[in-house]
């Protein structure tokens, strides 16, 4: 571990954390300006962070020079630098919709700082050295992005926002409680220090399904998902975008890490198992309510719930021959549906500025007034299904083999199933909006708020095409 | 038994009393409430293990686990009523009790 530009894991969480402060502070003009140039900055820092990585290794950083535990130890390893990478691609572009596409005023300042306060947190989690520090930047997502859902004011969005809040806070909590016992069992709080000192008795094994319980509460897991769908369903399109992308797949990194981090005699067990288990639920019953929505972003909400699934696939693969290889997937996997999700989202924001609805009922023919958004719900849809040669196909196509190398037939049927059902409710949006019928728009929607979709699910698309990207 | 012991097992059935509360209440504010009676439950549980003996006092670092943890449970509670008094607000039909 080097020390040399150690300071640059601090930049991706000190940049955006001041500027989403200075966007509140600052009048309402000059507020957008500084949203952009904050974005452009802490962008450049994951950037930067990501090259040192790559040439360096991972290093990591201690905050004022206090040794841990009781300073703040920040760790930028691969996956750290690969997370913040994504983070800022994600965010750049949902910033820069969101500032094409909200009326200029409150409202879009309101979204702008909290967009860039979310990304403080989510830069928090990715680069957190110890587990408390991650508890601190797991709430200031949570916070953040609950901010995001309620900042409409609408009563659904408000009623959805308070139970996302009460499920973050539990969730939370219980990580808190993971976290109380691990420190007692060994008196450290880093991962390393964890493995080595917190053995595999019952305290161990307690704190570990504490923290699991707390992060899959987080990252909505079956049956935990029941804040989900309301949540990014009514929230403002871009702030969907966020939330399925990006503010999942904090509290699931964590986990990864913490999973993989330990003593595998640890994490050996029954756990693992349940973990699989409840991935293939969700598969299912997100998928089967994905096909039963009436509104486009309930279905986008549902399948999002779906996808979760195939993220907890890699949990019965470890320590079986299958287990780089479903490893590699979840990363896949994870890049690939943030980039197709929020591609998803935003098309249905615009789906939503055109008809006045979002109602699938109503979508025929969409494809006349909002061409490239009907391709980017093509190429996101692909992605989710899985087809070549999108990124999803890559992730599911690991997936599969890291199953079949477990020997887990039954998953890798699964897999398999799933990508149909995820094809299936992609044709309920597709299908209806390339039909000849014209569709009864109300408003027409600029080019220019279509850029955004289009690109980031041609970023789903571009993940299949780039070689080794799993670190 | 000791006292740590007495303060962990005392956290613990909090904990567990607060979860049920939160999956059973039907009402918003009870429920933000038992999120609330949660926290203290956790943070009892982790007051519990800054025992140290007697040598050398308590250990600090629990301590400032439980600080960092009050201070971000009364924001996300101050904002779980705001926000419950906003939704509340949508919709007067609701009001009932005082």
């Amino acid at each position: 571990m080097t020390a040399g530009g150690s300071l640059l894991a601090v930049w991706p969480v000190l940049v955006p954390l001041a500027g989403g402060a200075l966007v509140f502070a600052a009048p309402s003009a000059p507020a957008v300006w500084i949203a952009g140039a904050t974005a452009l900055l802490a962008a450049a820092a994951s950037a930067l962070l990501g090259l040192a990585v790559a040439r360096g290794g991972a290093f990591e950083h201690l905050a004022g020079g206090w040794p841990a535990p009781l300073g703040i130890r920040l760790l930028a390893d691969g996956p750290a630098a690969l997370l913040a990478g994504l983070h800022a691609a994600v965010l750049v572009v949902v910033l820069a919709h969101a500032a094409l596409s909200f009326e200029p005023g409150e409202r879009l300042r309101r979204f702008l700082g909290l967009a860039l306060l979310l990304w403080a947190g989510l830069a928090a989690v990715a680069l957190a050295g110890d587990l408390f520090n991650a508890y601190v930047g797991l709430e200031l997502v949570t916070l953040a992005a609950v901010g995001l859902v309620a900042q409409a004011g609408e009563p659904r969005a408000l009623a959805a926002a308070v139970r996302y809040l009460l499920a973050g806070l539990v969730g939370s909590m219980l990580y808190l409680l993971g976290v109380a016992l691990f420190y007692g069992a060994a008196g450290v709080l880093d991962l390393p220090a964890l493995r080595a000192g917190a053995g595999t008795g019952p305290p161990a094994r307690a704190a570990l399904a504490f923290l699991t319980a707390g992060l899959v509460v987080k990252t909505a897991l079956v049956p935990a998902h029941f804040w989900l769908p309301a949540a990014h369903a009514n929230a403002p399109a871009p702030a969907s975008a966020l939330l399925s992308a990006l503010v999942i797949k904090a509290s699931f990194g964590l986990l990864l890490r913490l999973w993989w981090g330990l003593d595998p005699a640890l994490t050996a067990g029954a756990g693992a198992s349940v973990l699989g288990a409840l991935g293939i639920v969700a598969v299912g019953w997100g998928s089967l309510q994905a096909l039963r929505a009436r509104r486009l972003k309930m279905l986008v909400a549902h399948s999002t719930v779906a996808q979760i699934g195939y993220l907890f696939f890699a949990f019965p693969a470890r320590g079986t021959a299958g287990e780089a290889e479903a490893l590699a997937g979840t990363f896949y996997l994870v890049l690939s549906h943030a980039c197709a999700k929020a591609a998803f989202f935003l098309g249905a924001g615009n789906v939503l500025s055109a008809l006045g609805h979002d109602r699938l009922a109503g979508i025929a023919g969409i494809a006349r007034r909002l061409p490239a958004t009907t391709v980017a719900f093509g190429l996101a849809g692909a992605s989710l299904a899985g087809l070549p040669p999108t990124g999803g196909f890559v992730a599911k196509w690991l997936l599969l083999q890291g199953s079949l190398g477990a020997g887990d037939w039954g998953r890798a049927a699964v897999i398999v199933l799933g990508g149909l059902l995820a094809g299936a409710y992609a044709l309920r949006v597709v299908g209806p909006a390339l039909a000849a019928t014209e569709p009864a728009t109300v408003r027409r929607v600029p080019l220019a708020h279509e850029v955004a979709p289009l690109t980031l699910a041609l970023a789903a698309l571009a993940l299949g095409l780039v070689p080794g990207l799993a670190p | 038994m000791s006292i740590s012991l007495l303060y962990a097992t005392a956290g613990a059935l909090t904990c567990a009393l607060a979860l049920f509360a939160v999956a059973a209440r039907r009402d918003l504010l009870g429920r933000i409430l038992a999120v609330n009676v949660l926290t203290s439950g956790v943070f009892l549980v982790l007051l519990a293990l800054a025992r140290r003996g007697s040598a050398g006092g308590p250990d600090p670092v629990p301590q400032a686990l439980v600080l960092t943890g009050i201070v971000v449970s009364v924001s996300g509670t101050a904002f779980a009523l705001a926000l419950a008094r906003r939704a509340r607000a949508d919709e007067p039909s609701d009001e009932e009790d005082a």
